[in-house]
Order: structure tokens, then C-alpha cells, then sequence
């Protein structure tokens, strides 16, 4: 055991609901003086939640958190920076328009009588970058630096607040090899000053480069915590996914020979490259991969939302220029966003008016709407598909997630597609509604339409798709069948 | 519960009926068929810019060009009605074509430049009033033939053209705004422009359209104003967009786009020409006006971010 002194952060019985739902379980937690601890699982396990309450920008529904011996779970975000943990964002968070020293300084700054003391502020930053060894000028403004410079000045400025807890939230997404060799040379740094790093990424490599001990969350509970020498990575895989493929899915349908949508070599900078899929009437094709793999941006590719630079697509054998999401739709291409909100609804149109919204000018002649026709039309898909709502002119803003995505199903489906991109069809929705969107997928598929799911969830990819494409980094890695595929398969795939 | 809600979606309508009450008890005149012909005829131009606005705000835009479009196509149609120069139908034509064009020019400018409408049809409004002063020399345009002076101040079966103008122009605004593809576009751009995209709607095309349909109506107000006080002047207009954008707002219709209706801005248009009259019946002076119109616009709109919040 170790020794008192050394227990820097210590986290007991943690729990969070949201709307009912756990998002996290009873989490046990143990932070180390000058040790990297890294935290794996995978999207949706819990990790930004946790974080979240760490840092004070949530509040924990129990349990209790406990820095130095100081019980921390109440403060807010700011008396928690100052008790010392800090967190370097994904997104950055700095103001352009003001300098890298004003940047680090910031609330806190140097004066003499009222005014700014500009001379001191920017020798404290000088001092303090040069102790880290970063060669940054602190007189230019932060809208001139790069995306690497900009997340050392976060850990900098970190650094400034003598925090003894930094948490780094895929600290390397947007670093080069260079870079990241840079980023590690200041953890070490910082490690031999005692400070405790609490590191989240999706790269394995790196987590066994530089991390002392792993913790393991999966669906919102604490799964284990291994020192990393002690873990391959393997096991460490089937920590992270182990679960079995609960009864929701029922069999799937066959896929017919005729191909309704082939992707050709597309490519698009810095987002995705060399992706050559195809599917087939009647199947569903699972694309699987972690965040930021690229596969919302093949979607809105393919759905005229986004251009891509080179690559072609066919359907049913034929080349077809999409440029906007009226091209797709009028070629037969629907797609339910991942994003409803953004993407699905108009938050104040009724019901009706949203699953008719797409299809609208077949209920018109000459522009003027037969709101008869328009209302029989929707009301027999509302039933079919179980909306719930008070009645036909509810707003959707006020419904359910679930009948929201039932809405936004509908809409895509009136205008009679060929081929649905669902991307993360299930997300936010509770177990009713997700056993129900499974049912339909399934009626849909046996009626010859084509299907491509985006999902995180293993489970649903696994149980729902014919053939499962994976991606990391925006390379397609794999396109398992049925029978190859398995949690771990995909998952060794993703993380290629 | 249900009552109450609709209660609220028809606010405005009710505080227009007791305003009217009361002012009936107070002034004897007010219900009088003679005072309602001067209130409606008053508000005509007003509600011809506010049904042209409403299209545009629904969507999330604003237009500011309009009082200087109305000064714009007045003088164009007035340098082409004099008497024994063209047939009615040219200089009508020439203003409704005025409008048209600054309407196009906004939406072009809106959707290719991704600029604010805020900051193009501040701009525009300053170029518009611009070109009618050139197009003038700066001088008020008159003498014009008896047929255009007609248009504004001729009756019909002892009712004011205008009267008909406004009424024919509400219902096809309605129309459109309730009963077409293009109606139910406007709504979905305004209430959640990349959602609209991705139901596969053309949304530059519905702002193109409703700028167009902002910039012909004002120049259809500009040619009955010029008409009804018989000369094209450079410098009528001015500030009538912020007459016609309080009409939209007191009339529920949503700033940031999505929400409100034609009739809304009908009653809006209204409510603020019943003020006035009543206020002028009542001998208050002009000074007063303002300050009650300003108070008017912020409670209505008081009014209904409160109603938007109880109903969250």
C-alpha cells in the first residue's frame, strides 16, 4: 500500500443520473502524486462525466471526492482551480485577439495601483515558459499560434496555477509525432514535480508510452484499475468492451445481389481517405470506429451536407453528382443525423409538418399544400412508426427523444429513399424506443431498402449489421462479415 | 390548462379588443364607420411593408432598405406618370420593378456573401435612398395624371382603393405563408436553417424569395404613397421600416425567426394605427405618441418572451 501522502486524489462511490438514466455508477478512484493515470473505455462509458464533476462543471448526485484529505464534490469550477485541478479542454480555450502572456494571466493578473503592471505579466510568462522549456514568444497573440503551441500554453497556464491535478482530454488529437514527443517530455517534467496527470485518449500506444496505471470505466462503471505494466493490451480490450449481446435484436433479413450504393476511392482532406464500400438491397452495413474516425463525415459526404475532394459515388450502378442534401433526397439517399437537434427538426413545426417536410410537393399542386392528403399521409406513417405525441399539430420541440427520432425517421422515409444513412440511430433514446427502431430497421430492410448504421454502440452494430465497415483515423480498416466479427475484432480494428 | 394556453396565443388579438373598448367608452367618434375608413387608410402603407417584412423576419432576417425602396420606386413611377406621357399600367409597373430589383439585389447579397441582413440592408437603404435622390435631382417629382393619382385616393363603391389594395394583399400573403410549399419553407428556415438544408430544401432559394417578395411589396407601397400625396418624393419614407418591423414584433412574430403569422402583423399594423387615432382624438400631442408606441413595442415583446417561458 502506499504510503498517505503519497494519495493525492481520492474518489468514492460516485454517481450521476441524467433524466433517469446512469451515466455514472459508483465510481472508485485513486490518484497518485506524480503518476500519469490513464482512463479507458469506450464512447459513452462515463470518462467525460467523470471529468466533468472533477473539474466542478457537474455536480455528483452521491459520492464524494476528496483532494489532499479536503472534500472537494461541492465546490465550484473556480474554487476547484484554485484547490488545484485543472483541465487542458479538447477545444481550446483561449482569446484570439489577446497575447499568450495576457492569455495565461488572465483573471489573474499583475497590477500596480488600478492598472495592468503589462511588464510583470509578460516576465512571468517568459519565466514560466522557459522553466518548461517551451520556445513560444508570450508578446504574440494566441489567434497567431498553432493548435499544438496553443495546448501547451493550456498546460502552461495549468502549470501558472501551481495545479497539482492536470486532466488531458485526448491531449494529442490534433498534435504531429513531433509534438507529441514535445507534450511527453513536459508530463515527465511535470511528473518529477509531483504533479499527477489524469490522461484520456483512444491511442493505445501512447497510454502504454507514457501512462503508470489504467482505470477501466465501461457503461457508467468503474471496471478496474490495472498498473499499466501489468495489463496487455488485450486484456485491456476486453475490459473495456466485455459485455454480452443483450436480446434485442432479432434475425436479420438476407441481403439481396443487386447494389444500391457504391463508394468509389472518396477522399477528403484531412477527414477521411481511400473508403470503397458498397451495399446491397436489403442489408444493413455497420460502420463502427471511434470518435473522430471519420465516419459522421463520410455520412454527410455521401448526403450532400459536406464536399469531398475526389472519390465517386454510385447508385444502383450509376455515377450521380450530389452537391446538397435536395440532390441526395431526390436520388433516393435519406439520412437521420446524429445530431438531432442541429440536423433532424424544426423545433416549432408540428408533427405533420415535420414528417412532411421532405416530401412536401407531393401533397401540392402548384405550390399550394392539400393539407387533407398532407395529413392522411403523415398520420398513417405516425401510426406505423408509434409516434407518440398529443395529436398531429403538437410542436416536436415538446416531445420525447425517442418520438423525435421516430419523427425524423419518418420525414426521411415519406420521401421514399432507397438507401437510409442512420448515424447513431439510437442515441439518447431509452430501451422501448431503441427495440423499436431495431423492429423497424428490420421491416425496412425486408422490403429491399439499403441501410448503412453509424453506431459506438458494439453491441447494436454487432446485433443489427450484415457486414460491419471499421475505420480509425479515417482509413477503413476492416469490413468484417457476420461471422468474423466480434467486440474484440472490431475494436482492434478501430484502434489500428 | 388548454384554455388558458390558447388565451395566450391569442394576446395580442385580446389586448387589441380591450384597447379598442375602452377607447370607445372614452371617445364616442372612435367605432364610427368614418373613423375606421381614416384608421385603415392611414395604415395601409405601414401594413403593405410589415406583410413584406413578416415573410423575411419568419425567416430570421431583417430587411432596413424598405422606406427607402418606397422613396425609390414612388420617384420612378412618378417621372413616368405624368399626364399624356405613358398608360397606368407603365409607371405602376416601373415602381413595382423598383422594389423588385433592390429585393433581388438584397437576397443575392444576403445568400452569396453570407453577410448579415442586418448589415446588407443597412447598406442597401443608404444606396437606395441615394440612387432616388439622383434619380430626382433631388427635387420632388408632381404633376401626375389623374388615373395614378386614383390609385391612392379614388374609392370604390364609397370604400378608398386602398382599403381593397390592403385587404386583397393580406389574403395572398396569407395564402402564402399558410397554404403554400413556399409558406412552409419559410417556417423551416427560420426555425432551424441546417435542419431546413438537410430535409433537402433549396434555403437560399426561400431567401432570394423573400427579400424579393419585401423589396415588390414596398415598391407597391411606394406608387400609393406617391399616388396618394400626388408627387414622387426622394425623401419619403424615411424610418418607415422601423414602423413596419414594431408592427411585425407587437404582432408575435419571433425576431430570431421560425415563429409568427400574417394575421399577427395585421393586428399589429393595426393596434399602432389605433393608438395614434385614439391619441389624436383624445388631443394628445405627438410627443406623447412616440412614448406610448415605444412602450407598446417593448411590452409586447415582454409579453411574449414571458408567455415563451411559462409555456417551456
Amino acid at each position: 500500500m502506499h504510503p498517505p501522502a503519497e494519495q493525492l486524489l481520492k474518489v468514492r462511490g460516485l454517481s450521476k443520473s441524467f433524466l433517469g438514466v446512469k451515466a455514472l455508477d459508483n465510481i472508485h478512484f485513486d490518484l497518485k502524486r506524480g503518476e500519469v493515470h490513464a482512463i479507458m473505455g469506450e464512447n459513452g462509458a462515463g470518462k467525460s462525466t467523470f471529468m466533468k464533476i472533477l473539474i466542478g462543471l457537474l455536480k455528483a448526485d452521491s459520492g464524494s471526492i476528496s483532494l489532499n484529505s479536503v472534500q472537494i464534490e461541492h465546490m465550484d469550477v473556480y474554487a476547484i482551480m484554485q484547490k488545484g485541478i485543472s483541465m487542458i479542454h479538447q477545444e481550446i480555450l483561449m482569446i484570439p485577439e489577446l497575447t499568450v502572456a495576457q492569455n495565461i494571466y488572465l483573471g489573474r493578473e499583475s497590477k500596480r495601483a488600478f492598472l495592468l503592471d503589462e511588464k510583470a505579466i509578460i516576465q512571468q510568462a517568459e519565466e514560466l515558459l522557459s522553466s518548461m522549456g517551451l520556445d513560444i514568444q508570450v508578446r504574440t497573440k494566441a489567434k497567431y499560434l498553432s493548435i499544438a503551441e496553443l495546448q501547451l500554453i493550456e498546460i502552461a497556464k495549468a502549470v501558472s496555477n501551481n495545479a497539482s491535478v492536470i486532466i488531458m482530454d485526448e491531449p494529442s488529437s490534433a498534435l504531429s509525432e513531433k509534438e507529441v514527443e514535445i507534450l511527453f517530455k513536459i508530463i515527465k517534467d511535470l511528473k518529477s514535480k509531483g504533479v499527477a496527470i489524469i490522461y484520456i485518449s483512444h491511442k493505445m500506444d501512447e497510454i502504454y508510452q507514457i501512462a503508470d496505471r489504467i482505470t477501466v470505466l465501461r457503461d457508467g462503471q468503474f471496471i478496474a484499475t490495472k498498473n499499466t505494466v501489468d495489463l496487455d493490451k488485450n486484456s485491456l480490450i476486453a475490459l473495456m468492451v466485455g459485455r454480452e449481446i443483450e436480446e434485442l435484436f432479432t434475425s436479420k433479413s438476407l441481403a439481396k445481389d443487386e447494389i444500391v450504393l457504391k463508394v468509389k476511392n472518396l477522399h477528403k482532406k484531412g477527414k477521411f481517405s481511400d473508403i470503397n464500400f458498397e451495399v446491397h438491397a436489403g442489408e444493413v452495413l455497420g460502420i463502427a470506429g471511434l470518435m473522430g474516425a471519420g465516419r459522421t463525415e463520410i455520412a454527410r459526404a455521401i448526403f450532400g451536407l459536406d464536399s469531398f475532394d475526389s472519390g465517386e459515388i454510385l447508385l444502383k450502378g450509376k455515377t450521380v453528382q450530389i452537391r446538397t442534401p435536395k440532390d441526395a433526397i431526390e436520388q433516393g439517399i435519406g439520412y437521420v443525423s446524429e445530431d438531432r437537434k442541429a440536423l433532424g427538426f424544426i423545433p416549432e413545426l408540428s408533427v405533420n409538418q415535420n414528417i412532411s417536410l421532405s416530401s412536401i410537393l407531393n401533397f401540392s399542386k402548384r405550390w399550394l399544400i392539400n393539407e387533407k392528403k398532407e395529413r392522411e399521409a403523415t398520420a398513417k406513417i405516425a401510426y406505423e412508426l408509434k409516434i407518440k405525441a398529443s395529436g398531429p399539430n403538437q410542436k416536436v420541440i415538446n416531445l420525447s427523444g425517442g418520438n423525435q427520432q421516430k419523427v425524423v425517421i419518418a420525414r426521411v422515409l415519406m420521401a421514399s429513399p432507397m438507401l437510409i444513412i442512420l448515424d447513431e440511430p439510437t442515441r439518447g433514446i431509452d430501451i422501448g424506443a431503441k427495440q423499436e427502431i431495431y423492429k423497424l430497421i428490420r421491416e425496412l430492410t425486408k422490403n429491399g431498402l439499403a441501410v448503412i448504421m453509424i453506431s459506438s454502440e458494439l453491441p447494436e452494430i454487432l446485433g443489427m449489421s450484415n457486414r460491419i465497415l471499421v475505420l480509425s483515423k479515417g482509413k477503413q480498416t476492416a469490413i468484417l462479415t457476420q461471422k468474423e466479427a466480434n467486440q474484440e475484432k472490431i475494436m482492434k480494428y478501430a484502434l489500428h | 390548462m388548454r384554455y388558458i394556453k390558447n388565451l395566450r396565443q391569442y394576446g395580442i388579438f385580446i389586448v387589441f379588443s380591450i384597447i379598442c373598448l375602452i377607447i370607445s367608452f372614452i371617445s364616442p367618434q372612435f367605432l364610427t364607420v368614418s373613423n375606421w375608413t381614416i384608421i385603415i387608410t392611414q395604415v395601409s402603407i405601414n401594413a403593405l411593408l410589415a406583410f413584406g417584412v413578416t415573410f423575411v423576419i419568419i425567416t430570421g432576417g431583417i430587411d432596413l432598405s424598405l422606406g427607402s425602396i418606397v422613396a425609390m420606386a414612388g420617384v420612378s413611377a412618378a417621372m413616368l406618370a405624368h399626364p399624356d406621357s405613358y398608360p397606368l399600367i407603365i409607371p405602376v409597373l416601373a415602381g413595382l420593378l423598383a422594389g423588385l430589383i433592390v429585393g433581388v439585389f438584397n437576397g443575392f447579397l444576403i445568400t452569396k456573401s453570407k453577410i448579415a441582413p442586418f448589415i446588407v440592408t443597412l447598406g442597401t437603404m443608404t444606396i437606395v435612398r441615394g440612387l432616388a435622390l439622383i434619380l430626382s435631382k433631388g427635387r420632388p417629382v408632381s404633376n401626375l395624371s389623374d388615373p395614378f393619382v386614383f390609385i391612392g385616393s379614388g374609392k370604390f363603391l364609397g370604400i378608398p382603393l386602398l382599403i381593397f389594395i390592403l385587404i386583397l394583399m393580406f389574403l395572398l400573403c396569407s395564402i402564402i405563408l399558410n397554404k403554400t410549399v413556399l409558406g412552409r419553407y419559410i417556417y423551416a428556415v427560420g426555425g432551424n436553417e441546417q435542419a431546413a438544408r438537410a430535409s433537402g430544401i433549396n434555403i437560399n432559394r426561400i431567401k432570394m424569395i423573400v427579400y424579393s417578395i419585401s423589396g415588390l411589396l414596398a415598391g407597391l407601397a411606394g406608387i400609393l404613397l406617391t399616388s396618394r400625396i400626388t408627387t414622387g418624393q426622394p425623401n419619403a419614407g424615411a424610418g418607415f421600416e422601423l414602423d413596419a418591423i414594431a408592427a411585425v414584433v407587437i404582432g408575435g412574430t419571433s425576431t430570431t425567426g421560425g415563429k409568427g403569422s400574417m394575421a399577427g402583423t395585421l393586428i399589429g399594423v393595426l393596434l399602432i394605427g389605433v393608438i395614434n387615432n385614439s391619441l389624436d382624438l383624445l388631443n394628445v400631442t405627438s410627443y406623447y405618441q412616440q412614448v406610448v408606441m415605444g412602450i407598446i413595442i417593448i411590452g409586447a415583446v415582454v409579453l411574449d418572451s414571458l408567455n415563451q417561458r411559462a409555456n417551456s
